[in-house]
């Protein structure tokens, strides 16, 4: 197993490279220009030739790629060429939303999925399981953008029960404690968790349902064994890694599918941070970002891998 | 027991999740600005935005009031001399930057220089300057190689890049670097430790500050401060903006989209402020290296064929919040001017302009468009330009591109077909286009000049006359000259005048109406 480990973890290093090197040249290809969008509306040719050979975009792509990629090997994925600082603190300071957002809406939906997936799985066809696919159906057709605002009309202008927008910091130095993060984040985390439940409740049924006909549970069943015993020991447990498989699934998805929560929601996370690299070419800064998404994919998916040990013993690295 | 925890649990989450009403004070004003804050220093950009912020943390040498007009603001008496080659300037008492040093005429000094550096205006001024003098700590000479009747107008330039007065050691930095330290004499004081890139900006009050006598008008008058704090919360989402609003999390939206005026008219709690009432302008700009618009003919006649009222419907649409105007100077201004020669009424003209192409000889050359698509408040510009060409008898290859796109595709001077292009629309503040030397446009210097490139000796001309001209009179007979040139050059088309008022919470008041968007002599009930 640590050789497994250890492997998967010396894999990262030319997966970072092959990530690195395409990011780069895709956003050389790609048309638009930083040194022109600072330039502002009234430059001219001579200014934003300026600023292109200050930004070092004058210089030979390779000899860009190897002042960059130097860098990253140092830990340093260089500076914003809008706001002046490191792109490492500008990701650092954009981490904590973004780990909140996903971090409480996978917790929720796995807390309200599992169970009710298992539900429906056990009383297939009766009234929960209808309701369930009713809002299975719903959960995944209706954009989460649409969900966001019905949400805030209803509860933050309506009601005013809850905030319209913005984010209160859990630590540092502005932190107000765990009662207003939480507070700003319960739409937040209701709006995303929406399609999560929907998957996560679906592929539960599924695998409860199947392991629900297998005959270790008949033998359960006939051994004596109340039904929430049945459910719990031998079928969740017997289903339980393709829903670890779909959670880490849903955690990549996650990461990446906060970008409209957080618009939607004016939570200043890595989404925001990326959508607005992009709109600018801020390259250190978009570079950085997919680096950094990279890797986190890679751990996210080593962690499933890992917890497959734990919940089915016959698996083996 | 069980009774004393539940009613303990419940106290313990009503403090928890009800900490929000204590943040919500009335002295704290909450701010959309109208973009992301991405650059503070206002001399190394030309964003607005960044124009904003330096209003808020620096002051100025004068001021420009609503109706164009230049008045002192740090400057408390100024001269020029007979010959009109040297002026001297004396600042008032009791200025002082937000680290407790006295403002002196060589911070002054060394804040002009680096403006100079970087902005056009400037730069048209440095050409003109021979030397600084500071014969004191509250005196500064600017002695001229030529008259420069235009001095004012400079150093009180209300738009991009506004001449900040920053501490000498800070204005040292070379222009072509950011500062790192944001220290003013201004009405507010920048907290950097609150300052989170993309999220939020925060400024206090500066209590130090001593504002001027005379009331607050535009950028120019008193700066009285009558809050403590002021936030800017970067909300990107339009809709977002429009509910925290209505839900009083914000108090100002500085820019609301043109769609959303009709809600905003509606709701409760919500008035319009139009904080700039001279607005913006939008124009299309020609290349005036590559066919077909390298023929002035076939310019005159786009320019025929444009008018402004289907621009104005469509892009702005609302009512009332758009103008015609066939003035390149923006109308309500000082250089505004109804002479805009036998060819540009304002109004579509798609016969006449038809017959100027025949006449012109135009061959079929595609005009190559650019649209950009993520830019909601020009995106409608280019379909508009496009049908209104057709009609007269242009071919239009219209390309779809991102701003950051297009900003980039305009500095390229290839050939339409190998990377480059025929036209683009864009708006401009009436702030940046109140004078021949501020109005990229009229930069006619050729490879040197603004994008399209045009190459005009004499509206070069004209414009070092007009920096050199000593009395109102003469400088408005001037740029009405230069506007003449430009219409009969077609440098670009005025394409009509609009406003967008700020939405704003009913309880604030106090907002100036100016060149810019200020936030001194705001009161919040």
């Amino acid at each position: 197993m640590l050789r497994f480990l250890a492997q998967r973890l010396a894999a990262i290093v030319p997966v970072l490279l092959v990530v690195a090197v395409i990011v780069f040249l895709i956003l050389r290809l790609t048309p638009g220009d930083p040194a022109a969008v600072i330039a502002g509306n009234n430059a001219t040719n001579d200014d934003i030739d300026r600023i292109r050979e200050q930004l070092g975009l004058a210089k030979p792509l390779l000899a860009q790629f190897w002042i960059w990629f130097s860098g990253v090997l140092q830990g340093d994925l260089g500076y914003s060429f809008y706001l002046n600082k490191p792109v490492t603190e500008l990701i650092g300071q954009r981490i904590e939303p973004t780990l909140s957002l996903a971090a409480g809406t996978l917790l929720l939906s796995v807390l309200l999925a599992v169970p009710l997936g298992t539900l429906a799985a056990w009383r297939m066809g009766g009234w929960l399981d209808r309701i369930l696919s009713g809002f299975s159906v719903a959960g995944f057709s209706i954009p989460v953008f649409v969900v966001g605002y019905v949400l805030i009309y209803v509860f933050a202008i309506e009601l005013q029960w809850l905030p319209v927008q913005g984010y209160r910091r859990l630590f540092g130095p502005t932190s107000q404690g765990v009662g207003p993060w939480a507070y700003q984040l319960v739409l937040p985390w209701v709006t995303l968790s929406t399609i999560y439940i929907a998957l996560i409740a679906r592929i539960t049924r599924a695998s409860v349902s199947e392991a629900l006909t297998e005959d270790y549970i008949r033998t359960a069943r006939a051994k004596g064994l109340r039904e929430s015993a049945v459910l719990m020991r031998h079928a969740l447990a017997n289903a339980a890694v393709p829903i670890a498989t779909v959670i880490g699934i849903g955690v990549a998805l996650l990461i990446g599918g906060v970008v409209v929560t957080e618009t939607v929601y004016a939570i200043p996370g890595l989404g925001s941070l990326t959508v607005d690299a992009v709109l600018n070419r801020d390259f250190p800064v978009i570079q950085g970002v997919v680096l950094f998404f990279s890797v986190l994919y890679v751990l996210v998916n080593l962690l499933v891998d890992l917890s497959y040990l734990v919940l089915d013993p016959r698996i083996r690295y | 027991m069980k009774r004393r925890s539940l009613i303990a649990i419940a106290s313990l989450a009503a403090t928890l999740l009800a900490p929000l009403s204590a943040q919500a004070q009335a002295s704290t004003l909450r701010v959309v600005p109208h973009a992301n804050v991405t650059i503070l220093d206002p001399i190394w950009t030309t964003a607005f935005v960044t124009r904003n912020h330096g209003y808020m943390v620096y002051d100025t040498l004068f001021g420009t009031d609503a109706a164009g007009k230049v008045k002192p603001q740090m400057v408390d008496k100024w001269s020029m001399s007979k010959d009109s080659l040297s002026w001297t300037f004396t600042l008032r008492d009791g200025l002082e930057f937000h680290d407790g040093k006295p403002v002196t005429s060589e911070d002054v000094v060394a804040s002009l220089k680096r403006w100079a550096s970087r902005d056009s205006f400037g730069g048209v001024l440095a050409r003109s300057v021979d030397s600084y003098a500071t014969p004191d700590a509250k005196t500064f000479t600017i002695k001229l190689k030529a008259p420069f009747g235009v001095m004012l107008e400079a150093l009180g330039k209300p738009s991009s890049n506004v001449p900040f007065i920053m501490p000498a050691r800070i204005a040292a930095t070379p222009g072509s670097e950011q500062i790192k330290e944001h220290i003013g004499s201004g009405p507010f004081k920048f907290v950097s430790a609150e300052y989170k890139p993309g999220e939020r900006l925060v400024y206090v009050k500066n209590e130090k500050y001593k504002p001027r006598a005379e009331a607050p008008d535009g950028t120019a008058g008193g700066k009285p401060v009558f809050i403590d704090r002021v936030e800017w919360v970067v909300i990107r989402d339009p809709q977002t903006q429009f509910n925290a609003l209505l839900a009083g999390e914000v108090d100002i939206i500085e820019q609301p989209t043109f769609e959303q005026y009709a809600s905003l008219k509606a709701a409760k709690d919500i008035k319009l402020v139009d904080a700039q009432p001279d607005g913006l302008q939008y124009i299309l700009r020609f290349n005036h290296l590559h066919p077909p618009f390298d023929n002035v003919k076939i310019r005159q006649a786009a320019m025929v064929a444009l008018g402004q009222e289907a621009f104005l419907k469509t892009q702005v649409g609302a009512p009332g919040m758009y103008r015609f105007c066939k003035s390149m100077f923006p109308c309500g201004t000082p250089f505004a001017s109804d002479a805009t020669g036998p060819l540009f009424t304002g109004a579509a003209n798609p016969k006449k302009a038809q017959e100027m192409l025949k006449e012109a000889g135009y061959n079929g050359t595609p005009v190559l468009l650019m649209r950009p698509t993520d830019l909601a408040s020009i995106s409608k510009l280019p379909l508009v330009a496009k049908q209104q060409l057709e009609a007269a008898g242009f071919k239009v290859d219209m390309q779809q591109m991102d701003w950051a796109t297009l900003v980039a595709r305009r500095a390229k001077k290839d050939a339409p077909s190998a990377g480059g292009w025929n036209a683009f629309l864009t708006a401009w503040t009436a702030g940046d286009i109140l004078n021949p030397l501020t109005m990229a446009m009229m930069n006619a210097a050729g490879d040197k000049g603004w994008f399209g490139w045009q190459d005009d000796p004499q509206i070069e001309e004209l414009k070092v006359k007009f920096s050199q001209a000593g009395t109102d009179a003469d400088k408005k007979k001037l740029a009405e000259q230069l506007q003449l040139r430009a219409f009969e050059t077609a440098t670009h088309v005025p394409l009509g005048q609009y406003n967008n008022p700020a939405a704003v919470r009913s309880n604030v008041s106090g907002i100036v109406p100016g060149g810019a968007q200020v936030y001194w002599n705001i009161k919040k009930n």
